[in-house]
């Protein structure tokens, strides 16, 4: 539009999103061993790539075999609601086990302020009482937290204004893997 | 779509496709949500709801105040059996006195058709429709035809005949516009004292004879005589009524295919229905039940989603 300036700046191209995917799994296993009392939660709607993504390369790369993993929508659960200008819109949950007892690592694609982790450590109790709860992001935000809420596992820190936005896309969904800065 | 295109829920006849598409969508999620360990979300905790219930009703109210429950609204009951209505109080300053007590929406039931319309435009909360004597019961058509659309896959294309007293049910009317709103082939069938005179100017088609119909239907929507609606005698007695439009197994075995049966409750067994129809495997009465939970959380959700944060 006429006045205004976008600019898109590449953060991460697909070669270095395939090392720290690499390097997440593996402080994964350093963490979780065989996976047998741990569960990934995909956050929807854009952690549950970065979970599929991560469970592929423990199955695949890593010879993990019965990985349990699930999808947790938090819509019903955010602090925003009927405060926004535009309405939510609901995603799938899907998990079909028990979290009581089980070491539960929340993934998601970038954390900021916190708001999101929030939401979904209340939906989670939906579902049991886990052990304990972790929290891995493909990017770190720093400085931008609401809520004293930090990741156990990052796969980068970026120092970004607020002004500019984070998006990470997945070849699956989005046709590349990229981490891009959007000013608008 | 993420909104819908009213702001009460007062009847079928105000929504369109893309409103019911959005209200079966949202309740998917709950009725994955029901289905939890822990049956029950926070969004609705700053909300206030009041169920005015002019009329009895045991499914409906307890259905209504399980979704705004598992939803973490705070719920207030009323019924006019006990209340200043007795007393000669209108319905607006009925209405307006619970209000005061700072209520956002009102979930009513009323003998009078229109109240809820009447009362949308008079008091300052959004109002959804619980049954308006003998005109719409919209929720109960939503979750009728969720649950063909559970059963079936879809609803558009299906062929449903509604059976029984067309004249007095607001289950019939509600459905019709349902059904007819989605893509769904209707009939009504029943005595023909209880068939409204111009039914076909909904775009319904009438049959007399129960076994033609359930030959030609997917769904059977088996409504209940309701006596109580009833000024005079509309058919001759019970036992004739049962023997002409009953639905028994026998009927059901002369017809070379599966249909299946619904009833909005409560059943007069061995009137309308008999016992081992109504328990038989095609039924999906019980379904029904679980998903007007569900259907009564996405109606509330939806609305109260338009209410903005003070």
């Amino acid at each position: 539009m006429f006045g205004t300036t976008m600019s898109k700046k590449i953060l991460l191209n697909s070669k270095e999103i395939y090392i720290i995917l690499h390097r997440l799994a593996c402080q994964l296993i350093e963490n979780h061993n065989n996976f047998e009392n741990t569960v990934l939660i995909g956050i929807q709607p854009r952690g549950i790539y970065l979970a599929e993504r991560l469970v592929s390369i423990l199955k695949n790369d890593y010879h993990i075999s019965n990985i349990k993993s699930g999808q947790l929508d938090i819509t019903f659960y955010r602090d925003d609601f009927r405060r926004r200008e535009a309405p939510l819109e609901a995603n799938k949950t899907n998990i079909n086990f028990i979290v009581e007892d089980k070491n539960v690592v929340f993934i998601d694609d970038v954390l900021f302020s916190g708001r999101s982790i929030r939401a979904a450590l209340t939906a989670i109790q939906s579902f049991g009482r886990p052990s304990d709860i972790e929290l891995l992001v493909l990017i770190d935000r720093r400085f931008s937290r609401h809520l004293p809420i930090q990741p156990d596992y990052r796969g980068m820190q970026v120092d970004v204004i607020n002004e500019e936005k984070v998006t990470v896309n997945w070849k699956e969904k989005d046709g590349k893997d990229a981490v891009y800065i959007i000013n608008n | 779509m993420s909104q819908l295109s009213v702001q009460h829920l007062l009847g079928i006849k105000h929504l369109n496709k893309a409103d019911i598409d959005l209200i079966f969508k949202t309740a998917d999620h709950f009725k994955e949500v029901i289905n939890r360990p822990i049956k029950k979300v926070p969004s609705l905790r700053d909300i206030t709801i009041a169920n005015l219930f002019f009329e009895n009703s045991t499914r409906t109210k307890l259905s209504f105040e399980l979704a705004e429950k598992r939803l973490s609204a705070d719920v207030i009951n009323f019924s006019a059996s006990q209340s200043s209505v007795k007393k000669g109080e209108t319905l607006i300053d009925t209405a307006n006195n619970i209000l005061s007590m700072k209520v956002d929406l009102i979930v009513m039931r009323h003998p009078n058709v229109g109240a809820c319309d009447f009362l949308s435009k008079h008091v300052n909360a959004r109002i959804v429709n619980a049954g308006d004597g003998t005109h719409e019961h919209p929720t109960q058509a939503l979750l009728d035809s969720y649950s063909i659309r559970e059963k079936l896959g879809d609803v558009a294309g299906k062929k449903i005949v509604i059976v029984g007293d067309i004249l007095h049910s607001r289950v019939a009317l509600s459905n019709i516009y349902a059904l007819k709103l989605q893509g769904a082939e209707v009939k009504v069938c029943g005595p023909k004292t209880l068939i409204p005179k111009y039914i076909e100017s909904l775009g319904v088609q009438v049959e007399y004879n129960i076994k033609k119909a359930l030959e030609w239907c997917d769904v059977a929507n088996v409504l209940r005589v309701q006596n109580e609606r009833m000024a005079i005698n509309y058919f001759p007695s019970t036992r004739e009524y049962s023997q002409l439009f009953g639905i028994n197994k026998k009927l059901l075995d002369s017809i070379d295919k599966n249909i299946v049966i619904m009833h909005p409750g409560p059943i007069n067994r061995g009137v309308e229905i008999t016992s081992d129809v109504a328990d038989a495997e095609q039924s999906i009465i019980l379904n029904q039940v679980e998903n007007g939970v569900a259907v009564r959380m996405a109606v509330i959700y939806l609305l109260a989603q338009q209410i903005q944060h003070k």
